[in-house]
């Protein structure tokens, strides 16, 4: 874990004073008349690994929808580093769920990972002399340089989320959020993936994931918030996962394993 | 052969031949749109609740030009809002809903064009006409094809990211229910420019088959724009060259031209081509 006032903060030369901390104040939202988060408060410096974990409709997704601005709350503010983040939009990368993606469409991993220039580059400039060196960069990192021409569909399923991961360095993103990113790989595939999370992390970066395996959370996440509708328990993961949390989270039966 | 070259002396051959290269251009090149976004078979409730959509509009508004385009808009609500509001509110589902509400309104447009006794005209507003349009429907399809390329070129990266990433679109700024509903605007706008070429049956030929072929053919999303628009141009032309010496329906020829390029790239595209592993 590194410290909130002692890290060595990634991301092309951003100043700060203090680390950078995604800071939730009394955050809810609801879809009609119903409540899918009420009243969410917590805060997290960059620099961790931070696990949402929580019951099916507990509001995991809706958690990152907010934090990825897709959705707006009904009250209460998502602040990244005292302003309210959707000023920051840039600072966000998103990275959809495997199966919502369509692997299939015609895209090399060098174009998927060029997408996070976007932000930077805007309509109309083209890819300058630096904006590729980023990009050569992020594809380095990811070892997928030799794989960068081949189309996205073409990749094993760790390189196809290493090129999603790719394209959220090629934005320098300092949020990483990730939509069950661990759901269908297998044990040498979650191994790898976490490895890199905490790598991602470890340069400065603050990396949140919904997740559902209970048994790999403590493994993978060095923070975890535990919710349903509410903050039931946030802390180190270790903390948070106990019996009681679990039980008041999932109610007795869905618990098979604790941490 | 003679009687041929005389023939594409008429200003009328020309303006056909024109008309079967622009039309062929914008829908190839919109048709990216529909199949990157796996949208055919939506388009093709659409197209087909074209006539409907006009009927309703010439019984409202009187036979004018103006009818088709606001039909066209009509159709494109009447099933695209119609069948969401359906599957949302009762226990159909939203393929279920769009297939029973485009065939019910195809029924009662067909009613009503016969009804107002235009009989003549149902033919050419189903497989299309290209000899009867004239110089304003050549600048309407025209201006339609311009509209298409130029908005869509401007708006292409952050377009290629919504189409396939529209979540991750959207938490990088992009807006991505004004992209939905500018797509569905523009198909709505192409379909009105081939509905007198191809018709309301045909027209979904047109905006799929170009970019389906460039999708066998390669791994680049953005060729898919102007390959789709070179291959529907071009697919066009040679249809209108062979229709007349045939004496095939022009229509039906450009759709069936465009069919057996897709067929051919099927099977020889080098990357994907059912032969790729034979040579």
């Amino acid at each position: 874990m590194v410290d909130e006032h002692d890290h060595i903060c990634w991301g092309g030369g951003h100043h700060h004073h203090g680390g950078h901390t995604l800071a939730v104040h009394g955050l809810s939202a609801s879809y009609g008349d119903i409540e899918a988060l009420r009243e969410l408060s917590f805060s997290a410096a960059c620099g961790r690994t931070l696990a949402l974990i929580g019951p099916n409709g507990a509001g995991k997704s809706t958690l990152l929808n907010l934090l990825a601005g897709l959705i707006r709350p009904s009250s209460g503010q998502i602040l990244w580093n005292n302003a309210p983040l959707h000023l920051t939009r840039h600072e966000i990368a998103f990275m959809p769920q495997r199966s919502e993606v369509d692997w299939q469409f015609p895209i090399t991993v060098r174009e998927l990972v060029e997408m996070g220039r976007y932000p930077a580059v805007g309509l109309w400039k083209s890819l300058r002399h630096h904006d590729r060196d980023i990009v050569d960069k992020a594809l380095h990192a990811l070892n997928l340089t030799e794989l960068q021409d081949r189309q996205i569909g073409a990749l094993s399923g760790g390189q196809q989320q290493r090129a999603f991961l790719a394209r959220a360095l090629a934005q320098e993103a300092h949020i990483l959020l990730l939509d069950e990113p661990f759901t269908g790989l297998d044990v040498p595939g979650t191994e790898s993936l976490a490895e890199l999370l905490r790598a991602l992390a470890a340069e400065g970066r603050l990396v949140i994931a919904s997740h559902h395996d209970l048994s790999t959370a403590a493994h993978i996440f060095d923070y975890t918030l535990l919710l349903n509708r509410q903050s039931i328990a946030y802390g180190p993961t270790a903390r948070v996962l106990t019996e009681e949390n679990l039980l008041t989270a999932f109610g007795k039966r869905n618990i098979t394993t604790t941490a | 052969m003679n009687e041929f070259l005389q023939f594409l002396g008429e200003p009328i051959a020309q303006r056909s031949l024109w008309a079967c290269a622009v039309i062929g251009f914008a829908n190839g090149f919109v048709s990216a749109l529909v199949v990157l976004r796996r949208s055919s078979l939506q388009i093709g409730t659409i197209s087909c609740a074209l006539l409907p959509g006009i009927a309703l509009a010439i019984l409202l508004f009187g036979l004018v030009q103006m009818s088709i385009i606001i039909g066209a808009v009509l159709a494109g609500l009447m099933v695209g809002l119609g069948s969401l509001f359906i599957s949302r509110t009762g226990k159909a589902d939203h393929d279920t809903a769009l297939s029973i509400l485009h065939t019910t309104a195809f029924a009662l447009g067909y009613i009503i064009l016969i009804r107002l006794g235009l009989q003549q005209k149902v033919d050419d507003w189903l497989f299309g006409n290209i000899m009867s349009m004239g110089n304003a429907d050549l600048w309407i399809a025209w201006s339609i094809g311009a509209i298409a390329v130029l908005s869509i070129t401007v708006l292409q990266r952050p377009l290629l990211i919504y189409l396939f990433d529209p979540r991750a679109a959207a938490a990088m700024g992009i807006p991505a229910r004004a992209f939905s509903y500018g797509i569905f605007a523009l198909i709505i706008l192409v379909l009105v420019s081939s509905l007198q070429a191809v018709g309301a049956f045909l027209t979904l030929g047109l905006l799929v088959a170009p970019a389906a072929t460039m999708y066998l053919l390669t791994d680049r999303a953005s060729l898919m724009f102007w390959g789709g628009g070179l291959i529907g141009a071009l697919g066009s032309v040679l249809a209108f060259f062979l229709s007349y010496p045939l004496g095939w329906h022009l229509g039906a020829t450009i759709i069936l031209v465009l069919g057996i390029i897709f067929l051919l790239a099927w099977v020889f595209s080098p990357k994907y081509g059912l032969l790729r592993h034979r040579r």
